[in-house]
């Protein structure tokens, strides 16, 4: 017992005396409830989602249809945007409250037909009815671009920002320092060694689950690998950069658990962010994953051209960019 | 050369220059700032002020390829064989020494393709040692590095050394083994609390400070007997040392004096007294 408990007492002067791990395990919990505070807060969530094109004062006392509960009225401005959603069942239907009203639901949603029978049921009669048809985006497609690029996040920041701390805090680093290599060379065959290794992963993972589920691909294919390309060179210099100062293994690893989870649940891998807290979109904008995230998925489910996804690689390249150089200029090897 | 950690002056106003082709060895005891002294010559750490200046240059590109460098504790790249970490560092280097010649010098033979991580203490003192000649260095600095070896490792070391003295390389060796700097080294620098102390070829340091031989009497045989003699004595427990350029004579004296040389004992300075002389602590303290 006294033994058990000379340990203890170390093993707890130890992490009381670490600042840098004790500060972060009081707020990373603390960080994590408030993100799920924010996220899941306010009234129940809608069960329908509903695109209204035209002027419309929401929820209006007159108007039974737009004051039902639980249907979360989104107004849109580009009718063909809006009807590519119903198609694509990110929308349940569209409303035009303009002069020229029509609704469109698809043929295929449950959704819209319950929806539909709500919007006769409430008395609108002066609508017509369009609709359009759309194969259902299975949720299996939808969600695995998001898995994908999940995975190439947690490979990419652990597996050069973790690895790259724990040289330097056991004196790798320094004894590299002792010979002619200099970090851009060190950084620059840590990045490609860890790009070969997630692409490669990434194509076996893809190939491998395609056999088993068969998910829709309907773009190309090289653009779906140019933006992993793109999503990894980004993601492993988010690492390089949270790598390039610390020396302590579990400050690194709380820091990288800091930009995982947000990612994790704020990009949009899990559930689309339509129609959720601004809040949480505007922080979406600023995490690369959402743009990996996006672009794959809209060449995957959608189709999108290289046109089409050339925003997201912009960003992309934008914020490598941006994280190599304070990365490189901030590095120490000890 | 000045560099201070928050609440100590680790190297307190430091000059020395250190020739081609020689032995150099700093000693000094734990924290006297040896590591730190000989981090600032490699370029690996920042002085406060003061510079280092290789074959006429500041330490730069030049001095990373020409300089062979061991810590004291090193990780190294984890799953890798001795072997491929050899060849890893080897590819660091724009000259090698031959692979095979380095493989030989080191004895490193019988272990060449076992995990890093696994080890003996000398196995990895002697990978350590060859990482540091990969790239046949003109010069090489060895942190401290015989500490935690077996005697017969040391030996073998101090061998090595030896070989590469021969090549007419310069080694700088930071130590805290007084027979391994008497062994290995041309010239040495003893360090304390930041500050060289002392510092000449082994020799030149004892004469300096020391008489040339130390007579060694049990206390109760002098006792009473050698007051007012003006001789230089230091008192060791139980025991009378005199210190004495002039043996005959001070025997005379002592034999005058009634003192009975059955029991001297008659022994040279080493460095170690030099040391505790210098420092007024034991090295290892």
């Amino acid at each position: 017992m006294k033994k058990f408990l000379a340990i203890l007492h170390a093993r707890n002067m130890e992490f009381i005396r670490d600042k840098s791990s004790l500060g972060w395990n009081i707020l990373f919990p603390l960080l994590l409830v408030l993100a799920f505070a924010f996220v899941f807060s306010g009234p129940p969530k809608p069960l329908f989602k509903v695109g209204v094109l035209g002027e419309h004062t929401l929820q209006s006392p007159n108007n039974d249809f737009f004051s039902t509960k639980y249907i979360q009225f989104i107004p849109v401005d580009d009718r063909g945007r809006a009807l590519d959603k119903v198609e694509h069942f990110q929308l349940d239907m569209v409303v035009d409250v303009g002069a020229n009203k029509q609704y469109w639901i698809n043929e295929n949603s449950p959704n819209g037909y319950i929806l539909e029978r709500i919007l006769k049921g409430t008395g609108e009669t002066a609508y017509r009815r369009s609709t359009v048809l759309g194969r259902q985006i299975r949720y299996v497609d939808w969600v695995v671009p998001g898995i994908l690029a999940m995975n190439m996040m947690f490979s990419c920041l652990f597996g050069v920002g973790y690895v790259i701390v724990r040289y330097r805090k056991n004196g790798f680093l320094k004894r590299l320092k002792a010979t002619p290599l200099n970090p851009f060379e060190f950084l620059l065959a840590q990045m490609v060694s860890r790009l070969l290794l997630i692409q490669t992963i990434t194509v076996v993972v893809y190939a491998g689950c395609n056999y088993f589920i068969h998910f829709q691909m309907r773009g190309s294919y090289t653009n779906l690998f140019l933006i992993s390309l793109f999503g990894a060179i980004c993601l492993i210099s988010l690492g390089l950069l949270v790598s390039s100062r610390l020396s302590s293994e579990e400050l690194a690893g709380g820091i990288l658990n800091l930009l995982t989870w947000p990612m994790m649940l704020l990009s949009g891998v899990w559930f689309s962010l339509e129609g959720t807290n601004p809040v949480v979109q505007k922080i979406a904008r600023f995490l690369p994953l959402t743009y990996l995230v996006n672009g794959a998925r809209a060449i995957m489910t959608e189709g999108a051209s290289l046109a089409d996804i050339a925003p997201n690689l912009l960003m992309l390249g934008i914020m490598s960019a941006l994280f190599l150089a304070i990365g490189s200029r901030i590095f120490k090897w000890e | 050369m000045i560099k201070t950690y928050p609440g100590i002056r680790a190297v307190n106003d430091v000059s020395l220059s250190i020739e081609q082709g020689v032995c150099f060895g700093l000693l000094g005891p734990n924290g006297a700032g040896k590591t730190t002294l000989i981090e600032i010559i490699e370029g690996i750490q920042r002085s406060d002020s003061g510079n280092t200046l290789y074959k006429g240059a500041p330490v730069g590109a030049r001095f990373r390829k020409e300089a062979g460098i061991q810590f004291q504790a090193t990780s190294l790249q984890e799953f890798l064989t001795v072997r491929e970490t050899l060849r890893l560092f080897m590819n660091l280097y724009p000259r090698n020494i031959d692979l095979d010649e380095i493989i030989r010098l080191c004895s490193i033979e019988e272990f060449l393709d076992r995990d890093t991580r696994k080890l003996s203490g000398g196995q990895r003192q002697r990978l350590l040692m060859a990482l540091a000649l990969v790239n046949d260095p003109e010069v090489l600095f060895l942190d401290e590095p015989t500490t935690g070896l077996d005697p017969q490792a040391r030996r073998n070391f101090w061998d090595l050394i030896s070989l590469i003295k021969s090549r007419n390389k310069t080694v700088v060796l930071t130590t805290h083994y007084m027979d391994e700097a008497y062994a290995l080294c041309d010239i040495i620098a003893i360090m304390d609390h930041g500050k060289i102390i002392a510092q000449g070829t082994p020799e030149r340091l004892m004469k300096e400070h020391f008489g040339d031989v130390v007579l060694q009497f049990p206390d109760e045989e002098v006792k009473g007997k050698i007051e007012g003699l003006n001789l230089c004595m230091s008192q060791q427990p139980g025991w009378c040392e005199i210190q004495t350029h002039d043996i005959d004579g001070t025997i005379r004296l002592l034999l005058e004096r009634g003192v009975s040389l059955s029991r001297m004992n008659m022994r040279s300075w080493s460095l170690e007294d030099l040391f505790i002389a210098l420092t007024g602590k034991a090295l290892r303290s």
